[in-house]
């Protein structure tokens, strides 16, 4: 069971294959996108029609790469300007919320601690129309009453950050609090002790402390957000993120121009990752 | 020093407070008002049940709403299932470099889209993909087959992109088990299966209730993964949603369809936490 | 274990419960444990003592059964078991962290071994009760594992092997994590706990006086390889080597070369130009060679004049430079007026010593039986 315990050859083997065979199945679909980005055919399949790198940088019909496909790029644009918003108010409000539940005891304290977990446990889809429906009765209301025309509450960039927003921070909120738990109080109290003010010692011992957490959350939110497909579908306006572009296109048929985007973004997000991981690290 | 606090306390409490009640709270009791409208005329709406009604007398929203939630429940069976031994290989069997390395591949496909994921699982599937090809030069089938469009490739899929949601809360309690009780256990006596049902097993329980508990949820609240590698009729309650909203504009059926299914939800959710004894903030704080 | 019918070695208890032949441990290049062979008689108290990294706690997993040895057989009631797993040795362990099993209460934790047996319900309710009853916790069966005290858990951990009646028990430091007064009373309990029970405990422990006050026979251990196996008198007074004479105990150490030999008796020049006297105990030592002397702080004679002294082999004259009041166990710390290293003696807390300050005159004696003397020490 573990090395200590001494078991039968056969035992160990089989193991060590169904671990071998697990990682296989991570790694197929995954490798098969990226292969064939480079297929130099109209279709992300079989027969193997010789290399390309057209895919990525093909700038005439029906082979345009993805760096002269202006949709693509034009939605990547999108994704990436949400993306760092939705990271910024997350990790902002998350910040505040886990000193809100680290410092201070007061009355509906766990009360509102399962209420903040809540967006977890609430589909997507429910999260994107509930925000929708509501978002379009305010505008409606606002319209009928006031006669006042507000774009913001139709579906669109906005919607589509504050319905990421929703949950993402609940994400953050568990990433910083989890770092602000270990935290040592008495440095703050030492720092105090030697003549900073309490603002001044969070500032200047807390929030550095915190920095590793913040980036961290920063970069799970972004990714998140970049990804994230079943909220954003509900919310979408006019200016479409990759993932429902891609989406689109995936509908309509696929070329490997799909391919080329998705092996992009697995290159970036393994590089965001990897930052991650280096800074945690420290 | 007292009031700088409290005026500290209510400046913290204030974002949290508009967070939750303005993008949580009132949108799902919004949602909830809006399904127990009922139209009876141009812009003139009554109270009413009548889109319950409709979700029960309809055997295909019933029927669609049950498959959703069996498909769920027994993807997340599956998953934990798959996960739990590589979990184990992972926080038991291997230490140092070689541990910190598995653990990662496992996160890696996780940084890429789901979209992505199911794309990757859509080339492989399909009629003209990697595999069917593999069989033909294999010699197994004679010609193309297609295993894209039914149940098999929604599980597939589902167990797929939920794999990472299962294997780091199992890898995460799983560590924290000393070897020391695992040996103790074989020391008195006890034999692999036994100790897997009496001391691993009950160990890793807030790590499996948390893993079934967001799968289950990513499961039931997928869209892309039935939608792409099932077909438009791969009967997925989420599609249903869909549909309402954004095809027939029929918010009100929409919205009580939603309410269903966090309903179905969060009573599966509290069931799994009531049965194991275990609360949301443990297993997800 | 399969006990042939009539055995007079068994019956006459002739059969070590343990035994370890030529035990040794490799880790690639590394050698944790080297050839060490010990026997230990039913229903005494055995300890393993030695410096952490020594090898003991590989040792104790080897005997049960989560190590396998490079070479050496390892024998319980006679027969080997090397080729038993360790789920069905009869030896069961008490871990460092004592591994209680925390998604279990007490009667679960003690009743597992019993339940994976096979035994009816109603036989392990009724066993578990007696062994908790047995050592002094009757109450405590529905209890979780955390609602326990330190000391209680310790109980508890050798309850739960206990039930099973083991041949051996072996114990991993179970005592490092208590607090120290709570140490001193388990060293106690374990003791009568062993006693009581009437089963061979088997006990590896860096810690001197665990050791010293529990067993019936301790094996120091340094660097892989048993250094000497003797009861605990032995070992404080008859220490086979240097290691054994500086680990067991406090002692004063002087290292130099051998100036004069006389039977056993042998005088050391020291570094710092000093002679001291000792006993070679058997040893063989020649003139010249470098050799260290060992003296135990309590067996050093202290007076204020040199008169008082009665007239041993060896005296040193000195000042006070500093009292360690530490009540029964006071101790002054004497620079000789010839120089050399600082000299720690018992400061008696009767007579007129007991008053001595910091710049005293004192002088100070020994008889050359007292002071152990080994060969090299060029260390």
């Amino acid at each position: 069971m573990i090395p200590t315990i001494p078991q039968p050859r056969a035992v160990r083997l089989a193991y060590n294959a169904y671990i071998v065979l697990f990682f296989l199945y991570l790694a197929l679909p995954l490798a098969v996108v990226a292969v064939f980005a480079f297929n130099d055919s109209q279709f992300p399949s079989l027969p193997w029609e010789g290399f390309t790198w057209d895919w990525f940088f093909g700038t005439e019909r029906p082979k345009i790469g993805v760096f002269h496909e202006r949709p693509i790029l034009r939605s990547i644009g999108t994704s990436a300007f949400i993306a760092v918003v939705v990271s910024l108010l997350s990790v902002a409000v998350g910040t505040s919320n886990a000193f809100l539940f680290n410092r201070f005891q007061f009355r509906f304290r766990g009360f509102l601690y399962v209420l903040m977990l809540l967006p977890l446990v609430v589909p997507g889809i429910v999260l994107g129309i509930s925000i929708l429906v509501f978002s379009s009765r305010l505008a409606n209301g606002l319209e009928d009453g006031t006669g006042l025309e507000l774009e913001m509450l139709r579906p669109g960039i906005v919607l589509i950050i504050l319905g990421q927003f929703s949950f993402i921070t609940t994400i953050a909120t568990l990433v910083i609090s989890a770092r602000l738990q270990r935290f040592d109080i008495t440095l703050e109290e030492a720092a105090m002790n030697l003549g900073a003010g309490r603002i001044t010692a969070v500032a200047t011992i807390t929030l550095p402390y915190l920095g590793p957490a913040l980036i961290g959350a920063f970069v799970v939110a972004f990714l998140m957000s970049f990804e994230n497909f079943n909220t954003t579908l509900m919310l979408v306006g006019s200016d479409a993120p990759l993932t429902i572009t891609m989406f689109d296109r995936l509908k309509e048929g696929s070329t490997p121009l799909l391919n080329a985007v998705s092996l992009l973004l697995m290159l970036v997000s393994s590089l965001l990752a990897l930052v991650m991981i280096m800074v945690q690290r420290k | 020093m007292r009031t700088e606090l409290r005026l500290g306390f209510f400046l913290l409490l204030t974002p949290l407070v508009l967070w939750l009640s303005l993008l949580i709270i009132i949108p799902h009791i919004d949602m909830f008002l809006v399904s127990l409208r009922e139209r009876i005329g141009v812009g003139k709406y009554q109270l009413s049940l009548a889109n319950y009604l409709t979700f029960l007398e309809e055997p295909l929203y019933l029927w669609t709403f049950l498959r959703t939630a069996l498909m769920s429940i027994m993807a997340t069976l599956i998953t934990l299932v798959i996960a739990f031994p590589v979990s184990f290989y992972i926080a038991k069997m291997v230490k140092g470099r070689l541990q910190a390395v598995l653990f990662l591949l496992c996160l890696v496909p996780f940084w890429v889209s789901e979209l992505v994921r199911t794309f990757g699982w859509m080339i492989l599937l399909r009629e003209t993909g990697v595999i069917s090809n593999f069989l033909q030069w294999a010699g197994l089938v004679s010609g193309p087959v297609e295993m894209l469009y039914n149940d098999v490739a929604i599980m597939i899929g589902l167990v797929y992109t939920s794999m990472l949601f299962m294997v780091v809360p199992l890898v995460t309690t799983l560590e924290s088990l000393d070897d020391a009780v695992i040996e103790a256990g074989y020391d008195l006596g006890g034999s692999g299966p036994s100790i897997l049902r009496e001391i691993i097993i009950p160990h890793a329980m807030p790590g499996i209730v948390s893993g079934s508990i967001v799968v289950f949820m990513l499961s039931l609240g997928n869209y892309l993964t039935p939608r792409i590698l099932g077909g438009k009729d791969s009967l997925w309650f989420t599609e249903l949603i869909y549909s309402q909203f954004i095809v027939r504009f029929n918010w009100e059926l929409g919205a009580a369809f939603g309410f269903m299914l966090l309903i179905l939800s969060s009573v599966i959710v509290w069931g799994m936490l009531r049965l194991t004894g275990q609360t949301l903030e443990k297993t997800m704080g | 274990m399969p006990v042939p019918p009539f055995d007079f070695e068994v019956v006459f208890a002739m059969v070590p419960d343990l035994e370890c032949r030529e035990l040794t441990k490799r880790f690639g290049d590394n050698l944790a444990v080297g050839n060490v062979s010990f026997q230990v008689p039913p229903g005494s108290f055995f300890s393993i003592l030695g410096p952490s990294g020594c090898g003991k706690t590989t040792i104790m997993r080897m005997i049960a059964g989560f190590l396998a040895p490079t070479s050496g057989d390892i024998l319980i009631k006679g027969n080997t078991v090397l080729n038993v797993a360790p789920n069905k040795r009869p030896v069961n362990m008490v871990f460092q962290h004592l591994a209680l099993f925390p998604m279990m209460n007490i009667a679960d934790n003690i009743g597992y071994g019993l339940r994976r047996q096979g035994m009816p319900k109603a036989e392990i309710k009724r066993r578990v009760a007696e062994v908790l009853e047995r050592i002094g916790l009757p109450d405590v069966a529905m209890r979780r594992v955390d609602e326990l005290s330190g000391g209680q858990k310790q109980r508890i951990a050798i309850a739960r092997c206990m039930v099973l009646e083991p041949d051996v028990l072996l114990l991993d430091e179970p005592l490092g994590a208590l607090d120290l007064k709570l140490r001193e009373h388990m060293k106690i309990e374990l003791k009568a706990l062993q006693a009581d029970f009437d089963t061979t405990f088997v006990y590896i422990t860096h810690d001197q006086s665990e050791a010293l006050v529990m067993s019936d026979q301790i094996a120091v251990m340094n660097d892989g390889r048993f250094e000497q196996i003797g009861t605990a008198r032995e070992l404080y007074y008859r220490p086979e080597s240097a290691f054994v004479a500086g680990f067991v105990g406090d002692a004063n150490r002087w290292s130099g070369r051998v100036e004069r030999l006389n039977g056993v008796e042998v005088e050391l020049l020291s570094d710092s130009g000093m002679r001291i006297k000792g006993s070679g105990h058997g040893r063989n030592l020649a003139k010249g060679d470098p050799a260290v002397i060992y003296v135990r702080p309590e067996a050093i004679e202290l007076a204020r004049t040199k008169a008082d002294l009665s007239n041993p082999d060896t005296m040193i004259s000195g000042r006070v430079s500093s009292v360690l009041f530490n009540g029964a166990d006071s101790r002054i710390l004497v620079r000789a007026d010839d120089g050399g290293v600082e000299i720690e003696v018992a400061l008696p807390q009767t007579g007129d010593c007991s008053d001595m300050r910091q710049g005293d005159e004192v002088h100070l004696g020994w008889n050359a039986n007292q002071g152990n003397c080994f060969q090299g020490g060029g260390d």
